[in-house]
């Protein structure tokens, strides 16, 4: 299991356990895009505490699940991204598209 | 200069062979003792490399990738061929963000993320014969360490 799903009113959370790489990002994408399509989801919360690696391929998710959830007029937040990650991320700008929070209570709170 | 160790990797070209790549390349690497930052490098970057193998080189098909990995007292240089596709040009390939697969949510920052994890990144490719990616890295931390 390499995602965990919650919900907490209107707003999805992900947490994305693990390594994020081409291999598990098919899979992620997957069980994430069928839960976003309940009617019940309006924002998404992407979790990235408990991620160990990651490459660019979880830029790309990341990408493609913003486009979702703004084609539905939803938010996108991204948590608990440590430093190592920080470096992809700083590296594809993707930081300037949606806000990073240090853990899910705050991006909740700021939704 | 020549090298110290020398190791020579072939699979075939499953996505579930990424982790495997980039943890022999962290195994193999860790002989000198880089810091875990600098490993981390590695392993992201041969991530990188192997996944575009399997992804653009052999189009998600069949194919064999191979890793060649020599070491030196404190820097180490891989090697990651596939005999896909190819590249047709290669300055387009390493721009930030272009991507010829879009539509299957890649974001182009692979060849980023390679010259910015390691010193050196030289690319190799013909089309319809296939493409060598060689990165090179120093380690600082070695031979540096505190005593
Ligand atoms: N081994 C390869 N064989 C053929 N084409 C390649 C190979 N490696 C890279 N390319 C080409 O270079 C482009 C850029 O590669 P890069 O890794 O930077 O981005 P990407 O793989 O498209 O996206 P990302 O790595 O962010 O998921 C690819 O879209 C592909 O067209
Ligand atoms: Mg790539």
């Amino acid at each position: 299991m390499n995602l965990k799903l919650t919900n907490r009113g209107t707003t999805l959370i992900a947490t994305i356990i693990g390594e994020l790489d081409h291999h598990s990002a098919e899979h992620i994408i997957q069980k994430l895009d069928a839960e976003m399509m309940k009617s019940s989801t309006k924002n998404l919360i992407m979790d990235f505490s408990k991620v160990n690696f990651m490459d660019s391929s979880g830029i790309g998710v990341i990408i493609g699940r913003y486009k979702k959830i703004k084609s539905l007029n939803g938010k996108l937040s991204i948590t608990g991204i440590n430093d190592k990650i920080r470096r992809i991320f700083n590296l594809s700008g993707i930081l300037k598209l949606m806000p990073a929070y240090e853990n899910i209570d705050e991006a909740i709170k700021k939704m | 200069m020549n090298p110290i160790n020398e190791v020579k990797l072939e699979f075939v070209s499953k996505s579930c062979n990424e982790a495997f790549a980039r943890v022999v390349a962290a195994a193999f690497v860790s002989q000198i003792d880089p810091n875990l930052e600098e490993l981390a490098d590695v392993k992201t970057a041969v991530s990188e490399a192997v996944t575009n193998a399997i992804i653009h080189g052999y189009e998600n098909g069949n194919g064999i990738v191979k890793m060649n990995c020599k070491l030196y007292t404190n820097a180490v240089e891989i090697t990651v061929i596939d005999e896909g596709k190819g590249i047709e040009d290669i300055e387009q390939a390493r721009q930030p963000m272009y991507t010829s697969k879009p539509e299957m949510e890649r974001s182009g920052m692979g060849f980023t993320v390679m010259e910015s994890f390691m010193d050196e990144v030289e690319v190799i490719s013909e089309v319809g014969k296939g493409t060598t990616v060689k990165m090179y890295k120093e380690f600082k931390s070695v031979g540096n360490q505190p005593g």
